[in-house]
């Protein structure tokens, strides 16, 4: 059994906490998508319990093939796949926000689970903190 | 001519889409850009619509934000036109004055 390296030595953990984080703009026009992404980063780095939902323009940020090169902005949505690297794994798009999109699960760039008004509003109810984007 | 007007919201979002058509006499243009081109696609619960403002107006769409939101030409509802950035410029030239409707 190797030493354990400086880094990983006795340093307490805080509590883990319930952390969701609602999505609810479109990716490119406002800052709200990728401040929220850089915000989850930081919980994920802190290992907390992090839940993601996707619901009204929010769906908009995880559609495939985007592609900004003529807008000169950065393409950020590759970022939410790496987010099973970082153990955040709950994902959700809300039913009714991706059908009054003309949008289904194929058109999305990472695996979610869908889940109706009604069961967005349970999970809402389950959490510690609720970040709103 | 006539006028035209642009719009940079999202019609799911914000109103700036009805206003702009509450207030276009016919024969003015729309022209869609930024958070404005979610209006553009079909199958949408706001492209009926769109497709009924096509009646009365030219409708424009902006290709480089529709491609940044991961959509293509496909995606686009049959009767727009979709413009690059010097089409965007003529558009500009072509119409007598611009409302940008934010």
């Amino acid at each position: 059994m190797a030493e354990p390296e400086p880094w990983e030595d006795d340093e307490p953990q805080g509590p883990v906490r319930k952390f969701m984080y609602v999505n609810r703009r479109a990716p490119y026009g406002t800052i709200y998508a990728l401040e929220s992404l850089e915000v989850v980063l930081i919980a994920a780095a802190f290992e907390q319990d992090v839940t993601l939902v996707f619901m009204d323009d929010g769906v908009y940020q995880i559609k495939k093939e985007q592609n900004t090169d003529a807008i000169g902005v950065k393409n950020f949505s590759p970022t939410y796949r790496a987010l099973e690297g970082y153990d955040v794994e709950k994902l959700y798009v809300e039913k009714e926000s991706l059908e009054s999109r003309g949008l289904t699960t194929d058109d999305l760039i990472v695996p979610v689970q869908v889940i109706d008004k009604d069961q967005v509003a349970e999970l809402m109810e389950e959490q510690e903190v609720i970040l709103s984007f | 001519m006539a006028m035209l007007h642009t719009v940079n919201k999202s019609p799911f979002e914000r109103r700036a889409l009805d206003s702009a058509l509450r207030h276009a006499v016919k024969g003015a243009g729309i022209l869609l850009i930024e958070d404005g081109v979610y209006a553009a696609f079909d199958g949408t619960v706001v492209s009926a619509k769109v497709k009924a403002a096509l009646t009365d107006h030219k409708i424009y769409v902006l290709g480089p934000d529709v491609n940044a939101r991961g959509m293509t030409e496909k995606n686009v509802i049959d009767g727009l036109e979709v413009v690059d950035y010097g089409g965007f410029v003529d558009l500009v030239t072509e119409y007598d004055k611009v409302q940008a409707w934010l």
